[in-house]
């Protein structure tokens, strides 16, 4: 070839914009020109959200599959799904990644190694419906049995044929996913597996959903309460009901059958089963929904009431008792929170027969410990042993006046035990029916070992990417900054830089808005109701321009018939009531670049998805007619606040705007205070009834050259005073769930928080459309 | 002018000092302002303080449609001519009673100027129509009341209206006092009371994340009113204190579940 010579090894040479991303790079060693192409943007993502050492081992893995001799695409699909795989679940790349790195290896020792890409491509959208790292771990597992099961079995043959399967199953991956709970997905498989491993047709089709014994078998996996589906009513529960706020994280229930996972909690959150069947015990049947709610009500419990107590002087038997007894305690609280929640934990308790087990062949402990827990939350419980009656007696003694405590419930426990102690408690065979209570935790946090040390986890914090480029344009402006602490300002403190923000293609902006065409035409059905009437009629009136010659003759009756007639018989008219000047202020900072969790949203990020709602918003005060200006900032210390203009009080929303919006970019810091002084200076020099500065942010000030988080908080609080005595108020839509701590110190009651940042799209236009109806 | 005396003592449980503060406030004539979410107490506060002073309370309800001349007073015309009737706010300056124009913000903000000149030291009022110019009667006071709630950032009070009013900040009562007043407003049983607090309080928790408010205590004081004239108190909370505030049916399951959970 004569022209467009280009080596194979070029790729390798490629510049990158950043120095960083360029050692990347250098690390990957990789050839593939298509790679290189992607290869700064997907970078970047990943540098947002990982730590050095995940960087790393990310970097590493994508390594390994660049050389598996499979073309680029296994690895263009790796590079670009597993910042959105890691995000899903959390953040645990550590638990994940050898799974993933080990199925591939297999695949590619299988004659199935096509089945590499497939796989990779759908494990984003796996993650989003089951988000934790013990899920994925399931899914892996179905996916290496089905294969080894159905590679090249067929009679005779030998291992030369793929699995006909497992293309299709991880197709279906996404939708399987969507459907069932992991223990769904590997019941379904195995049906498939098992009937169809020598039949290479009849087993794609079941893989591929074609086959109606494939559908009735999902149709019966599709039991069940799937956390995914009442993730918010559980959310909205712990906070209404509990105030609770912390993450609720799913474990899968698919394998260990025997011995089932147990919830429990942790720093990470609440861990649930991904999957809650209805109950239906001897006593009333209890939904999903509401075995959920017991499990997280008991977490709840411990978390308000439990203290951890030294373990190592006790032996597992007492330690058993004191679990069984504090269990009851924090239930009694619960109940005595919510009544309605006993009927909720009796339906779900146990209550063992008296005479169930036999203590000469048997070890009774956990049946006896069974008994006395139903005795202990159950008035009717029926039992007799006057024992029994005593300690219940006695722990409900313990509780008349108070919430008792751990420590006091414990001895009490103990003193149970010893009371009861019985030789046979030695046996071998232990008697396990009716004595396990599933909404119970593990409770793993009432204990504390001495001998082992507190492991604290060391959070790596290197994950900046170091601003490279210049500073442009205009000289800088200096604002003060609030100290909280001597209670003054420091004058000049802050320099805030200001451009205009960078285009690109306005045409994007039209195909997002194309997206939603839906949610414009119902929001053009609001506006067209807002919207000013040029001339609005005003009737009633003492003076006006005009005679209302209804009113004025129904006051010339009641005059000439000698009733006091209504003088307001003139109206006027007024152009116009809306005169209403918006500054939207865009949180810039990079944590816009984490994309959304699970639903609809396909791993968009926070920023796609507010260029979504921007957009939106800004077409609609356009057709309102209200003046609107648009900008985005963040900081990377006090020397170097950016405020980036999208969009102008007198620019027309077209396309010269919808390029700026199309070209946003998220990184650095949020130092609020500045920004919104910065703001507040351009609206003040308006005129109009009403100025209005909307702020979309998702998190808290901060910056890195400030350690103590409330000192820019107060700052912002005092950029929102100072705001208001110029007559522009301030409103913020927080998207950080967290944010109730500190939001309303800073606006006071100007504020939202939206906990479904997928929804932002149709909140922030309808949001300003209530603000300013 | 009797008429707006108020003679039986209505029953206001002070959350504080407001008592106090507002007695303070009157002997010095300033002008209140009495800040607080919908139905916690704000009118029933001023009614209380009426009573307490003795001083007669001319109650306005603003809104949109409200002009300068509701509140002043008009010319009216009858067989002899035109005659000029006075608005509340005249009435009240001339009486010297107390008057409240409750939810302020409702009226358009060119509605409102009318009570400066009343608000500050000179404390006259000019009807303009009239050519009059009336001093205030000496127990004349001015209060106000609005909700700073952000529904709307078109309702809220200019700076310099703002600027003229001292102020208190009502806020829901704590539990144990919310369920005194509701006990002692409705004749319930306080057993049921602290329960009805109880299922407000989870509502008042997702306030910011899905409700703008919560539950008032005036709904709170609804449902302990159903529940006293025999409705099942379950169905009196759902139709009290969830069905008003929202339509979100997740949230609508949350609060019918700790309803369930309450009264069993
Ligand atoms: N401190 C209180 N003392 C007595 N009743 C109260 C008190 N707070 C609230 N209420 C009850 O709540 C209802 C609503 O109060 P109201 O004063 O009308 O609210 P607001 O004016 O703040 O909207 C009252 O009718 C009364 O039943
Ligand atoms: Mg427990």
């Amino acid at each position: 070839m004569a022209t467009g010579f280009r080596p194979v090894s070029d790729a390798r040479q490629r510049q990158m914009l950043h120095p960083q991303v360029q050692a990347w790079w250098a690390a990957l060693d990789c050839g593939f020109a298509p790679v290189a192409d992607v290869f700064e943007e997907c970078l970047y993502e990943a540098l947002t959200s990982f730590s050095k050492p995940q960087m790393e081992a990310y970097i590493e893995a994508a390594r390994v599959i660049g050389k598996l001799g499979r073309g680029p695409e296994p690895l263009l699909a790796f590079l670009e799904e597993w910042p959105a795989v890691v995000a899903a679940i959390g953040g645990d790349q550590e638990s994940i990644l050898p799974e993933v790195m080990a199925a591939i290896r297999a695949m590619q020792k299988s004659p199935n190694s096509s089945s590499i890409t497939p796989f990779l491509q759908t494990l984003a959208a796996v993650a989003r419906r089951w988000p934790s790292a013990d899920q994925l771990r399931v899914y892996i597992d179905v996916a290496l049995d089905l294969m080894a099961r159905t590679s090249g079995s067929i009679h005779g043959h030998h291992t030369t044929f793929p699995s006909p399967g497992l293309p299709e199953l991880f197709r279906q991956a996404p939708h399987l996913a969507s459907l069932a709970s992991t223990a769904g997905l590997k019941n379904w498989a195995e049906y498939g597996i098992r009937n169809y491993a020598d039949h290479p047709e009849r087993q794609e089709d079941y893989f591929r959903l074609q086959s109606a014994d494939s559908r009735a078998v999902l149709q019966r996996e599709r039991h069940g309460t799937l956390f995914a589906d009442v993730e918010r009513k559980l959310d909205l529960y712990l906070r209404a009901l509990w105030r609770d706020s912390d993450p609720l994280v799913p474990y899968s229930t698919a394998f260990d059958e025997l011995r089932k996972p147990i919830p429990y909690y942790d720093k990470l959150g609440l861990r649930v089963p991904d999957v809650f069947d209805d109950f239906h015990g001897p006593g009333e049947p209890v939904s999903g929904l509401d075995r959920y709610r017991a499990v997280l009500a008991h977490m709840v419990g411990h978390r308000r009431w439990s203290r951890a107590q030294i373990a190592d002087n006790w032996s597992p038997f007492q330690r058993m008792a004191v679990e069984f007894f504090e269990d009851c305690r924090i239930e009694t609280l619960l109940i005595r929170e919510y009544p309605g929640l006993r009927r909720i934990f009796l339906a779900l308790h146990p209550h063992p027969r008296a005479d169930a087990c036999d203590p000469e062949t048997t070890s009774c402990l956990r049946h006896r410990l069974a008994m006395i827990s139903r005795a202990l939350l159950d008035p009717a419980h029926g039992y007799s042993d006057p024992v029994l009656l005593d300690f219940v007696q006695r722990f409900h003694a313990a509780l008349a006046v108070g919430e008792s405590s751990t420590a006091e419930i414990a001895a009490l426990a103990l003193a149970y035990v010893t009371r009861t102690r019985r030789q046979s408690d030695q046996l071998a065979k232990l008697h396990f029916d009716d004595t396990v209570i599933d909404y119970r935790d593990d409770n793993r946090q009432l204990w504390q070992f001495i001998e082992q040390g507190d492991e604290e986890d060391a959070f790596d914090v290197e994950r900046k990417l170091e601003p490279g480029e210049e500073l442009k344009g205009l000289p800088p402006r200096h604002y003060p900054e609030w100290d909280s602490q001597s209670q003054t300002y420091r004058p000049d403190w802050v320099s805030v830089y200001e451009a205009l923000h960078p285009s690109g293609d306005a045409a994007q902006i039209d195909r997002l808005l194309q997206k939603h065409a839906v949610l414009a035409k119902q929001l053009k059905r609001l506006l067209d109701l807002l919207k000013p009437q040029d001339r609005v009629r005003i009737r009633y009136q003492e003076d006006g321009s005009d005679l209302d010659l209804d009113t004025a003759l129904r006051s010339l009756i009641d005059f000439k018939s000698g009733s006091t007639p209504d003088p307001r018989i003139n109206m006027s008219h007024r152009t116009d009531g809306r005169d209403i000047t918006v500054l939207l202020l865009l949180d810039l900072s990079e944590s816009l670049n984490q994309k959304v969790g699970a639903g609809g949203t396909a791993g968009q990020t926070i920023l796609e998805l507010s260029q979504e709602a921007v957009s939106l918003l800004a077409w609609a005060i356009d057709c309102l007619g209200d003046s609107c200006a648009i900008a985005g900032f963040h900081s990377n210390t006090r020397h170097e606040v950016r405020y980036q203009h999208i969009k102008g009080f007198s620019e027309r929303w077209d396309d010269t705007v919808k390029a700026r919006l199309a070209a946003m970019e998220a990184g650095w810091s949020t130092r609020m205070g500045a920004a919104l002084r910065h703001a507040g200076h351009y609206l003040a020099q308006r005129k109009a009834d009403k100025k209005i500065l909307l702020l979309l942010t998702d998190g808290e000030p901060a910056d890195i050259d400030v350690s103590e988080p409330g000192h820019l908080r107060a700052d912002a609080k005092k950029a929102v005073e100072e705001l208001n005595t110029q007559g522009i108020t301030t409103f913020c839509l927080s998207l950080d769930a967290k944010a109730d701590e500190y939001v309303s110190e800073i606006f006071g009651k100007r504020w939202r928080v939206l906990d479904r940042i997928e929804r932002l799209p149709e909140t922030l236009p309808s949001l300003y459309l209530e603000l300013t109806r | 002018m009797s008429d707006y005396r108020i003679h039986r003592e209505p029953f206001y449980q002070p959350q504080g000092n407001e008592v106090t503060l507002f007695e303070a406030a009157y002997q010095a004539r300033l002008p209140v302002m009495v800040k607080g979410p919908t139905g916690c107490g704000k009118s029933r506060f001023i009614e209380y303080m009426a009573w307490k002073l003795g001083k007669p309370l001319i109650t306005v309800a603003c809104n949109e449609d409200m002009t300068a001349s509701d509140l002043v007073g008009r010319y009216l015309l009858d067989a002899g001519g035109t005659r000029w009737l006075d608005g509340p706010l005249t009435t009240a300056a001339r009486i010297g009673a107390i008057c409240y124009l409750d939810e302020i913000v409702e009226a358009r903000q060119d509605t409102t100027v009318v009570i400066h000149p009343l608000t500050d030291h000179r404390r006259v009022l000019p009807l303009d129509k009239k050519g009059e110019l009336i001093e205030a009667h000496p127990d004349f006071q001015l209060v106000i009341s609005y909700n700073p709630g952000y529904q709307s950032l078109m309702k809220d009070l200019k700076q310099s209206t703002k600027q003229r009013f001292t102020a208190f900040d009502f806020d829901y009562p704590e539990a144990a006092l919310e369920t005194q007043i509701v006990a002692r407003e409705t004749g319930i049983d306080a057993a049921v009371a602290t329960r009805l607090i109880k299922i407000g309080h989870v509502a008042r928790n997702l306030k910011g994340h899905g409700l703008d408010e919560g539950v008032s205590t005036r709904l709170i004081v609804y449902a302990a009113t159903l529940i006293r004239s025999g409705v099942e108190p379950r169905d009196a909370c759902r139709m009290a204190m969830v069905r008003p505030i929202t339509d979100d049916a997740d949230i609508r399951e949350t609060l019918d579940h700790a309803i369930d959970s309450t009264f069993v």
